[in-house]
């Protein structure tokens, strides 16, 4: 076993002791974190709205990571290639062939699992550390494909595309950014529910078992090649449409945008939300934004070795991420209740 | 009592005349956002972190230049509050911290953000916004386009404006010379060619062979070589330091010595010509627009004795032979005279006015004679730059400030 599964089994067993709901938040909190969700746009500045809608944006980049890792046990570090697929699937058929932005996610979401797919077939072959190398030559190949001279006329090149931000429909009175927010939450919901359902369906449970034993998934009559593509592609979709809504709200492109720091921003984002456990995601986005930041605002010249510290911490400190605090918080609340 | 009567009417015109006074002074004040009577809030965007972190001296610099600024009472009696955010050189984290600025920190403006790519993520935003994006710290010719984004506007001469000026020497010391170029694939190469044809005009065709090369690739050997083969006798070299070294160095290697010119970008002494060799760089061409705060023949300048005295007192850790910080200096104190000759009046527009209308501003640090001039329809500070010549172990200055303006 290598290092890298044991840290997805090791996450496993943590899990056992909330049998069932591991994967997913009760329904009752479910609900206050959507209402919550809805309603504190409503009071909040602009600025606000838009880091909200990144966090939603990054937590979906995160779950599709999560799918891959904590579902089928398979590494990735070349995230951040789908997710500049799916940005420049959407800014240049904005830009230049004006194709509405909501259509441009689902296509983006098809181009992305096709292309997720076939790379998930070669990516067969290897596992462990390997795999997680070969993406990663994916992530450091993508800026420089970008800047391809035959694809300058479609992608800008170097300059990148500037993408146009779009208004409320049915002239409903809000702004641009909470119409996208709410858009985004719309999306980003759905997902959600499907990742859900995609994890606890047979196809869910396939993934999880090639995840703790290859060899007993096989001989238990499922399909490992199949499957283990399967996760790439729908890993790869999700984060295509991360990356098109990424592109209408950030409203630029460029191969500056997606380096080899977004992929591992978002392993470090699922890290922190705990492996395999799909509302961490969210978290571990919220983590990869803010706390850089506040790593700024402590020390400007150590924001680095800030943002290091913080992270030690986190590791140290609650080693499965947002999954373990809200483990501890649930014992918590069932003490009380007892009470 | 009717002493006491008549100070009492005294009083009160006193207490009139002064009200009266006060609010036509106050009527004259006009503030937009991040402006008030006490404090003008100026936002930056630097990489300290990330590839590009290099460059963060022009951003603590600048930090430097307002304090030493506030000290000394500050502008108009406001003082700067400086307010700089990291986008790790990342044009989605750029468009963070420009938002936070603008929507959550109130800025009058943003000033001298780092790069091509960072500041086209914003420029749209700016300008939907109606901010102004003031001093861009990047060489692309793109910032020079009030007509389409009239809130946006660069500093330094353009790559454009520099290659011109290598046309504009050629066509003088060589007129009948064939010129060879290798340029970087990307938006700073093309940029120099397009100013490079410009400037040779119709006389373009004394290019005999163009290479590019793609930043990836290891090594441009096989270029020169090629270069060399076209019989060319003008070495035109626009590359990124590593490529500028390489390039030099292969020349003298096949034993090809044509005039060699390499881009301001790469004219370092440490990074590109000793690696190259001291030996085979003399006489190798360039062109600067700034002092070097390296270079002893500016330990009697006035202009520098006022830079070292302002590093000894407000930025001692600074590596004066890093070119960041002479540039720091020289933005900074064009953010001070822009905002100087505001006034009273801290609106964005007028802001954006007094930027669009410098006459003959001489930074500190910048050669004697370079001149910062700006019209509204014309959004480029610096276009003039001086040549300069490789020799013993550093750069020597030599014939007059140049223009790159085609027509003179």
């Amino acid at each position: 076993m290598s290092a890298a599964e044991e840290v997805v089994a090791e996450g496993h067993e943590a899990v056992e002791a909330v049998p069932k709901r591991a994967m997913t938040l009760g329904t009752g909190t479910s609900l206050v974190v959507l209402a919550a969700l809805l309603i504190v746009p409503v009071f909040v500045k602009n600025f606000i709205i838009f880091q909200m809608t990144m966090v939603l944006i990054y937590g979906l980049a995160v779950l599709a990571l999560n799918i891959l890792t904590g579902g089928s046990g398979q590494f990735s570090l070349g995230q951040s290639a789908f997710y500049a697929v799916g940005a420049y699937t959407s800014a240049v058929l904005m830009e230049h062939a004006n194709v509405n932005y909501a259509l441009t996610i689902p296509i983006s979401a098809a181009i992305c699992f096709g292309f997720g797919y076939l790379f998930g077939k070669p990516a067969l072959r290897l596992s462990g550390i390997y795999l997680a190398l070969a993406t990663f030559a994916l992530a450091t190949a993508m800026p420089q494909l970008l800047k391809l001279n035959f694809l300058e006329h479609w992608t800008g090149g170097v300059q990148g595309l500037v993408v146009t931000k779009p208004d409320a429909p049915f002239g409903l009175p809000m702004s641009q950014d909470m119409w996208l927010y709410y858009f985004t939450l719309a999306v980003t919901g759905a997902i959600y529910i499907f990742s859900v359902n995609l994890l606890r369906s047979r196809s869910g449970r396939a993934f999880m078992a090639i995840r703790d034993n290859e060899i007993a998934a096989s001989s238990m009559g499922v399909n490992v090649a199949l499957y283990k593509t399967l996760a790439f592609g729908v890993s790869a979709g999700i984060t295509g449409v991360a990356g098109s809504l990424g592109a209408i709200a950030v409203q630029f492109v460029a191969p500056d945008s997606y380096t080899i720091t977004l992929a591992i921003s978002l392993f470090l984002g699922m890290v922190v939300g705990g492996v395999g456990w799909l509302p961490g995601s969210f978290v571990g986005a919220a983590f990869i934004i803010f706390v850089p930041n506040m790593a700024e605002s402590i020390s400007k010249g150590l924001s680095g070795a800030v943002f290091g510290v913080l992270l030690f911490l986190v590791i140290y400190l609650v080693p499965h991420g947002a999954r373990q605090v809200a483990i501890l918080g649930q014992q918590l609340v069932g003490k009380l209740k007892r009470n | 009592m009717a002493a006491v009567r008549f100070q009492v009417a005294v009083l009160c015109t006193a207490l009139a005349l002064c009200t009266a006074m006060s609010s036509e002074a106050l009527a004259q004040k006009k503030y937009d956002s991040g402006a008030s009577d006490t404090e003008i809030k100026i936002g930056n965007i630097m990489p300290y972190s990330g590839p590009a972190s290099a460059y963060a001296a022009i951003g603590r610099t600048e930090e430097a230049y307002f304090n030493k600024v506030n000290a000394e009472g500050g502008i108009n009696g406001r003082k700067v509050k400086f307010i700089s955010y990291d986008d790790g050189y990342s044009p989605p984290k750029t468009v963070e911290q420009a938002r936070k600025l603008v929507e959550n920190d109130g800025v009058l403006l943003i000033f001298g953000s780092l790069g091509t790519s960072t500041n086209t993520a914003i420029r749209k935003y700016m300008n939907e916004k109606k901010v102004p994006q003031l001093f861009v710290a990047s060489g692309a010719s793109k910032w020079n386009d009030p007509e389409h984004y009239p809130w946006t506007m660069g500093w330094q001469p353009s790559y454009v404006s520099e290659a011109r000026i290598y046309a504009k020497y050629i066509m003088k010391a060589k007129p009948d010379g064939k010129i060879a170029v290798l340029y970087q694939n990307d938006d700073f190469g093309k940029d120099y060619l397009k100013g490079l044809k410009e400037g040779l005009g119709s006389k373009a065709a004394m290019i005999v062979r163009e290479e590019a090369y793609d930043p990836s690739e290891p090594t441009i050997d096989e270029r020169v070589v090629k270069l060399k083969a076209s019989g060319a006798d003008i070495f035109i070299s626009i590359t990124a330091t590593k490529f500028a070294a390489q390039g030099i160095k292969k020349a003298a290697e096949i034993n090809w010595h044509p005039m060699q010119i390499i881009s301001n970008v790469s004219a370092s002494v440490g990074a590109v010509l000793e690696p190259a060799g001291i030996e085979i760089s003399q006489g190798v061409l360039s062109a600067t627009y700034a002092k070097d705060g390296s270079d002893p023949q500016w330990n009697a300048d006035d202009g520098m004795k006022k830079f070292y005295n302002f590093l000894a007192q407000y930025q001692p850790k600074a590596n004066k032979l890093d070119a960041g910080v002479v540039y720091g200096y020289a933005a900074a104190q064009t953010m001070v005279k822009v905002l100087q000759l505001c006034g009273d009046d801290l609106t964005r527009e007028n802001v954006m006015r007094q930027a669009a209308s410098l006459k003959d501003f001489e930074p500190d640090t910048l050669l004697p004679g370079i001149k910062i001039n700006t019209a509204p329809d014309d959004f480029a500070p610096i276009e003039q730059l001086q040549m300069m010549r490789f020799k013993g172990k550093k750069w020597e200055l030599f014939g007059d400030i140049m223009s790159s303006d085609i027509r003179h």
